[in-house]
């Protein structure tokens, strides 16, 4: 399914960071229109998870102003957010995992059985996911992605705990929902091969 | 950059710098004179002497209140207007209160002694004051339990304002608490006031308002230096590293 | 399924199946109940008299056993960001997580406190009074918990910190709920302090929600 998002800009006016005290970056701007995607550089702790918490609106910028233009709401209602945390219950089963996902960040994507099937977790369905390894783990909150469709992803270092064969899939995907008129934005600090990407460097308190 | 400097807090030194010394003076001159009027008003036929404590008991309390109120504005300036100062006034406030609030314990503890014949009696007003102090232990405990003062402040200020909210059905249920178990009404201070004792009490209690507001300018001054030393510690230690 | 019923499933199910579900809180109300003898003497019209007082303080603080994590275990495992990222409104899904821990934890206690009310010398015939008090009651020192639960999410310690919060702020309700039970047995009927019970119990059921939202939105970093 093709998200209807033609007029729909994700603009960033002179953002600024401070993190315990600290100035991370300042005077950021950018802007991202249907199938764009930024990757976030910079070292750990440079401020590449502060700054995809920012435009997921988990986290007030010092200064400036992060918004969804032509969007019917706030940038967080229409992201997905994947941080280093996997946000998932060990209690719950996977699949109940992506049910709730699905009822909590909107239903319409893929069902579970094609979700975990593109992820290799479908023979794990009804296993608690607890027992479920990192890398394990990691796929089903990508398979969340999948489940419920959002206009913006912002994946915070994606690809940590990710196998070779996972990262294609990541890739993929990414692609895939570029395609289809989404927008991703990416932190790493690796460099993660995506087509026609800005780039923003972050470091020693600047942003490029 | 703007956002480790506030503009403000520079103008309210200068401020401070005078004003504490004013109203620490004014205190002083006003407390002295009400509790020299006060001690040569005739004792009290009831409660002897003792009553006098009422000229620090009765302005403690009030200020008790006084600061829980300017407690929940601060709150309101933190949360809502976003002034960068609101979060200083509030702790400051909640600091201040505390001290007056234990203090005004203490004294309704030694007024009850020779009235009850205890240093405690469960008195509603007192036991109202003895909740309101733990409201503020409350606030403090929040206070010291982050490190990041803007945080601290932010999560200070929501639980002053639901606490503030609360203090009027808290004083509804003491009072109806002690109603109910059909205890006799000697409370505290509950007789008519002679206006003989009422005009130094007005005097000391300007006083000790005085005192509030020196203290609460000074620990507003003093949080205000302590943010700056932890910003050029930190400064410092990010220089230390890059 | 809707969100909200979503966050009281999820919730519950989390509570049942991990960390000793609605047994731990039941055995926490039991275990002080008994132990109260042992302390004042097994003195039975002593006992009968404070009765209702211990019931309350046993519940109550059985209530806020567990009500640090409300907000601190999503926000261990990162499922706090996708709350705040869900359409629904804040406080709402606050108020989802609120009843998910009261069915949890709170009305398990209501369903024992008649064994236990027996144990105290309640009479028989007073016995659902009582548990009714605690079912009007509990909800309310709950909602109010959540305020304290969300600005302890993400702090060490959260657990004391949270019950010091919570304390001072429910002692209406434990002055209400009390002299409701009081009156439940002596009268046998419900009036004017369940009344005020019932009015303290819905303010916080809306108070709650409305500041914890607040809290999660302004506090987290």
């Amino acid at each position: 399914m093709n998200f209807q998002s033609d007029g729909i800009r994700l603009t960033a006016s002179g953002v600024s960071c401070v993190r315990g005290g600290r100035p991370l970056f300042a005077g950021l701007s950018f802007e991202l229109a249907a199938g764009g995607a930024i990757t976030v550089l910079g070292s750990n702790g440079a401020g590449k998870t502060s700054l995809l918490r920012m435009i997921a609106g988990l986290l007030a910028p010092a200064e400036g102003t992060i918004e969804l233009r032509g969007g019917p709401g706030s940038v967080g209602e229409a992201a997905h957010f994947l941080g280093h945390l996997d946000a998932v219950k060990g209690a719950l089963s996977v699949s109940e995992n992506l049910d709730f996902a699905r009822a909590l960040l909107g239903g319409g994507g893929a069902s579970n059985e094609i979700a975990l099937t593109r992820l290799g977790l479908n023979a794990l369905q009804d296993l608690p996911a607890h027992m479920l390894s990192a890398g394990q783990r990691r796929r089903l909150a990508l398979a969340r992605l999948l489940a419920a469709p959002r206009l913006i992803w912002l994946l915070d270092e994606p690809t940590a705990a990710l196998d070779a064969a996972g990262k294609e899939v990541l890739i993929g995907m990414m692609d895939e929902h570029r395609t289809r008129g989404g927008m991703v934005v990416v932190a790493t600090h690796l460099e993660l091969e995506l087509e026609d990407a800005r780039e923003i460097f972050i470091s020693n308190g600047r942003a490029v | 950059m703007p956002l480790i400097d506030y503009a403000n807090p520079n103008r309210f030194q200068k401020v401070a710098a005078w004003l504490i010394p004013l109203s620490g003076a004014a205190a002083v001159i006003l407390i002295a004179l009400g509790l020299l009027m006060g001690f040569r008003a005739p004792p009290d036929y009831q409660q002897g002497e003792m009553v006098k404590v009422m000229y620090i008991h009765v302005p403690f309390a009030w200020l008790s209140l006084a600061a829980y109120t300017l407690m929940a504005v601060s709150a309101l300036g933190t949360i809502v207007w976003r002034h960068p100062l609101a979060d200083v006034s509030g702790k400051a406030a909640a600091q201040m209160g505390a001290v007056f609030c234990f203090l005004c314990l203490v004294t309704g503890s030694l007024w009850g002694r020779p009235t009850w014949g205890t240093y405690w009696d469960w008195d509603p007003r007192l036991t109202s004051v003895l909740v309101l102090f733990l409201l503020y232990l409350g606030v403090l405990a929040l206070w010291r339990a982050f490190d990041d003062p803007n945080r601290a402040g932010r999560a200070a200020a929501i639980l002053a304002l639901v606490g503030f909210i609360n203090v009027p059905i808290v004083k509804f249920s003491v009072d109806w608490w002690n109603s109910i178990h059909q205890r006799s009404s000697i409370t505290l201070g509950k007789s008519a006031i002679d206006p003989a004792m009422l005009y130094p009490l007005l005097i000391s209690a300007v006083g000790f308002f005085a005192l509030f507001l020196a203290l609460y300018l000074a620990a507003m001054r003093n949080e205000l230096l302590r943010r700056r030393a932890r910003t050029l510690r930190i400064l410092r230690s990010a220089e230390a590293e890059g | 399924m809707s969100t909200l019923s979503a966050i009281v499933l999820r919730d519950l199910k989390v509570a049942l199946r991990a960390g000793g579900g609605a047994g731990i809180g039941v055995i926490f109300f039991l275990t002080l109940v008994t132990i109260v003898p042992f302390a004042v003497g097994p003195d039975m019209p002593l006992l009968t008299r404070i009765g209702p007082a211990i019931l309350w303080i046993g519940a109550l603080l059985a209530s806020l056993l567990g009500l640090d994590r409300i907000f601190a275990a999503d926000h261990e495992d990162g499922s706090l960001d996708q709350l705040l990222l869900s359409a629904a409104p804040l406080e709402l899904i606050a108020a989802a997580k609120g009843l998910a821990h009261w069915l949890a934890t709170g009305l398990p206690l209501v369903i024992v406190t008649p064994l236990l009310g027996l144990m105290l010398g309640v009479e028989p015939k007073s016995l659902f009074a009582v548990a009714l008090t605690l079912f009007v009651g509990t909800p309310g020192v709950t909602f109010l918990g959540l305020v304290a639960a969300a600005l302890s999410a993400a702090l060490p310690r959260g657990g004391l910190l949270a019950a010091v919060l919570v304390l001072p702020m429910s002692i209406p309700l434990l002055i209400f709920g009390v002299v409701s039970t009081h009156v439940a047995i002596a009268d046998g009927s419900l009036g004017a302090p369940f009344r005020f019970l019932i009015a303290i119990s819905l303010f916080f059921l809306v108070l709650g929600p409305v500041a914890a939202a607040a809290a999660l939105r302004h506090v987290r970093e």
